[in-house]
């Protein structure tokens, strides 16, 4: 006879029998951890099998990469997946590892990312788990091979001397200028930032609506500080990292903003809002920025959308007689996985993407890293008459990016947007909170596991 | 969990049970249960025992007593989340609570159908819209450029979709977005509440002299005290999670709005960035803790599981 009170009885019993069976299998795939170190490439590897199939993550900019590499090889086991890239330091990446870190299985044998600081953790296990990135100068890719990257484009790729990506595109700081404004101006092109402050004076005297910069965008400290030389972002080792943002490069570049904000020929508008295109289409001065700028701003229909002959490019400013040195805003990476079941054909399809011309030079949107093909893509921009000047000045520039700025785990774009972007946009001064930004840093540092110190 | 053998085989079942058989609405409503009662268990209590489990240990090194929570507690982001989210659900609460309960109390008392019906519909409109999307709305409604509340904005002094996003005025910003998208299904199950009430009772006090304010705040408000008990409980177990909003503006906001606002996002940010699920985990508990001590304030001020026969 069926009796209600026994069976709630037994259902009571059973509901801890059920979750102990499931705790039970969390538990285990907890538990599923293996050692790094070893193997003849400076990692442990997978058992390796020349016809396993490859899985590769791109982001939908990357398409055509994978599409030229299936044209130049159309027999190799390739599957593509598009995934978000990491855009704007979304995680996506990471956030994937770390699940499949915990799964034991299911690692991606080769990754893009659009963020240029997955290194720092790619190349770390956490939790027992061997790290995702392999290690990529000790055999895997042949040095002659990565020789050929442009100087100082591995850095963001390189932990304790070893290279864990191969970077696809530079970023590097230049300075965009209107040529036809200038001219019309008779203003001549600053070389020292002393120049450019003395300019940006001159233009909201004589010429107010028209601007030398911008500084509401989360990159703005990759455009200012970081080729200021600003001490904010030191990475020295894996997990230890210098902060002084009282350092002379900092006070100096937060001095220079402070003033030419105050005297609006510095907008505090971000380049993409609408705000911006309406207040200052046909009203860009300069703007010091990225290279990408180029065709994200001026060359854009939806943007400031300038005119082919006016847009010229020069060396990014330095302060006084200092040697010159950039930033560098982005700029994606390839990852290979250490995990790999055919590294052979991983590293194949990586070198490609990151060094053939089918891709690099023919259809990148962005300067290649890689520096042959980095040349052969500025003749090619050079050959479609926009530019009213010689582009040399982009690849002096992908040459000139300071290393003193590194890249760690966390976003200094973060860190920058949360505590300055709004002092900046509220009308506060830079300089006055330099301290604060010091703080958030070396803050955000210590939660991510880095050893701060201030020098 | 009472399967449909045991219900087949029961004897006492006949093909179709005769009203208010005891035994048989016992089963009837263990059948109804079970599947809400599975779910709950593999998705609810399961993942809740797993956290407590997480939150307790140290990934490779056992049993860790309170360091996790210590931890968390000491990370220089759990302060400003916490103050975040609770100015947050202060104001969402409260703006809920009054409001709701008067305009739900306004619309029963219009006398003309079309309107009160009509009136309902408008206020339940937005709340089809789910979390995400209405989000992405209220993008495009708080910028002063292209949004149109732009002449408002503009003249309280925000030019810029940053200036209207400072971080200052985010906790009301999350409130008004929540308000708008719950508040109707809750004017809803108020108006349905105030139905309860029976004519006779308002008539009574009618023919007594009652105002209409009188009836409203000694006879309609009484009767909706448990309902107002609901409504916070559950606006409190929505609130504390608040996750969705701080991340779209985030993303929207070029971070402005940092992607470690609220405190789900901060237990976030330690499972999937910092890859420490136990730090996540102790987030998580300290959240449920926090939600359930306030929601049983609440059921035990509400008398919300005192039954009444009716």
């Amino acid at each position: 006879m069926h009796n209600p009170a026994a069976s709630r009885h037994r259902s009571r019993f059973r509901a801890p029998v059920a979750l102990a069976v499931v705790a039970t299998f969390a538990l285990a795939a907890c538990s599923n951890s293996s050692a790094s170190g070893g193997g003849k490439y400076g990692f442990k590897e997978a058992k390796q099998s020349s016809s396993a199939q490859i899985t590769v993550w791109i982001d939908s900019t990357r398409q055509p990469a994978a599409d030229a590499y299936k044209k130049a090889n159309p027999n190799d086991p390739v599957k593509v997946v598009t995934y978000d890239g990491e855009a704007n330091g979304s995680g996506s990446f990471k956030t994937k590892m770390n699940l499949y870190d915990k799964a034991g299985s299911g690692w991606p044998d080769v990754v893009f990312s659009s963020q240029n600081n997955d290194a720092s953790w790619a190349s770390q296990g956490t939790n027992g788990a061997q790290a995702y990135a392999a290690v990529l100068n000790k055999g895997l890719v042949p040095d002659n091979t990565l020789s050929g990257w442009s100087k100082g484009s591995l850095d963001a790729c390189t932990v304790n001397g070893q290279v864990y990506c191969l970077r696809n595109d530079l970023a590097q700081d230049v300075l965009w200028y209107n040529k036809t404004l200038m001219d019309q101006f008779g203003y001549t092109v600053p070389k020292t930032w002393e120049d450019y402050q003395a300019l940006g004076d001159k233009v909201a005297q004589d010429h107010p609506g028209y601007i030398i910069g911008a500084v509401g965008d989360t990159f703005a400290e990759e455009i200012y500080m970081w080729s200021s030389q600003c001490q904010a972002n030191d990475v020295t080792g894996a997990r230890a990292i210098t902060i002084n943002t009282s350092s002379t490069g900092c006070t100096q570049m937060a001095g220079l903003l402070d003033k030419e904000i105050a005297n609006k020929s510095i907008t505090t508008d971000s380049v993409f809002t609408p705000e911006f295109v309406k207040a200052y289409t046909g009203k860009v001065l300069m703007m010091p920025g990225p290279a990408w700028y180029a065709g994200a701003i001026f060359d854009n229909k939806t943007s400031l959308n300038v005119p082919a002959g006016q847009i010229g490019v020069a060396a990014p400013p330095s302060w006084g007689t200092n040697a010159p040195v950039t930033g560098d805003v982005g700029g994606g990476t390839w990852f290979i996985s250490s995990h790999s079941k055919n590294l052979a054909l991983a590293t194949k399809f990586a070198e490609f993407v990151t060094t053939d011309d089918a891709y690099q030079v023919d259809q990148a949107p962005g300067y290649p890293a890689y520096a042959s093909a980095g040349q052969k893509w500025i003749a090619k921009q050079q050959s479609s008459g926009y530019y009213a000047t010689d582009l040399s000045a982009i690849t002096t520039a992908g040459g000139e990016v300071w290393s003193g700025w590194g890249a760690p785990t966390f976003s200094q774009e973060a860190i920058w947007a949360k505590t300055m972007t709004p002092v900046i946009t509220s009308g506060g001064s830079i300089a006055s909170n330099l301290g604060k930004w010091q703080t958030a840093i070396a803050d955000q540092a210590k939660v991510d596991g880095y050893t701060v110190s201030t020098k | 969990m009472t399967t449909l053998h045991e219900v087949a085989a029961d004897p006492g079942l006949p093909g179709r049970p005769p009203r208010r058989r005891p035994s048989g609405s016992h089963v009837a409503g263990a059948l109804f249960v079970a599947p809400y009662a599975v779910f709950l268990l593999v998705f609810g209590a399961a993942p809740t025992c797993y956290a407590l489990y997480l939150a307790f240990t140290k990934s490779g090194q056992g049993f860790a007593g309170i360091s996790n929570f210590s931890h968390v507690i000491g990370d220089f982001r759990f302060g400003p989340a916490v103050a975040h989210v609770s100015l947050y659900l202060l104001s969402w609460v409260i703006a809920l609570v009054v409001l709701v309960v008067v305009l739900a109390i306004m619309v029963h008392s219009v006398g003309m159908r079309w309107l009160s019906g009509s009136l309902r519909f408008v206020y339940y409109l937005p709340g089809a819209l789910a979390g995400a999307s209405a989000v992405l709305l209220w993008l495009f409604v708080l910028d002063p450029s292209a949004g149109p509340a732009g002449p408002l904005l503009r003249a309280l002094g925000y030019h810029t979709f940053s200036q209207t996003i400072h971080p200052t005025h985010l906790p009301y910003i999350f409130a008004i977005i929540s308000f708008w998208t719950g508040a109707g299904g809750w004017i809803l199950v108020m108006f349905g509440a105030l139905n309860n009430i029976s004519p006779d009772i308002i008539e009574a006090a009618r023919i007594d002299g009652a105002s209409r304010f009188q009836i409203a705040w000694r006879i309609q408000l009484p009767s909706l005290r448990k309902w107002i008990a609901y409504m916070v409980v559950l606006s409190l177990a929505a609130g504390t999670q608040l996750f969705v909003e701080p991340t779209l503006l985030s993303q929207a906001s070029q971070s402005i709005v940092p992607n470690d606002y609220s405190i789900n996002q901060l237990a976030y940010q330690y499972a999937f960035n910092l890859n420490d699920f136990n730090g996540s985990a102790a987030i998580a508990v300290l959240l449920l803790v926090v939600a359930l001590a306030l929601s049983a304030l609440f059921v035990w001020r509400g008398g919300l599981f005192t039954t009444e026969e009716r």
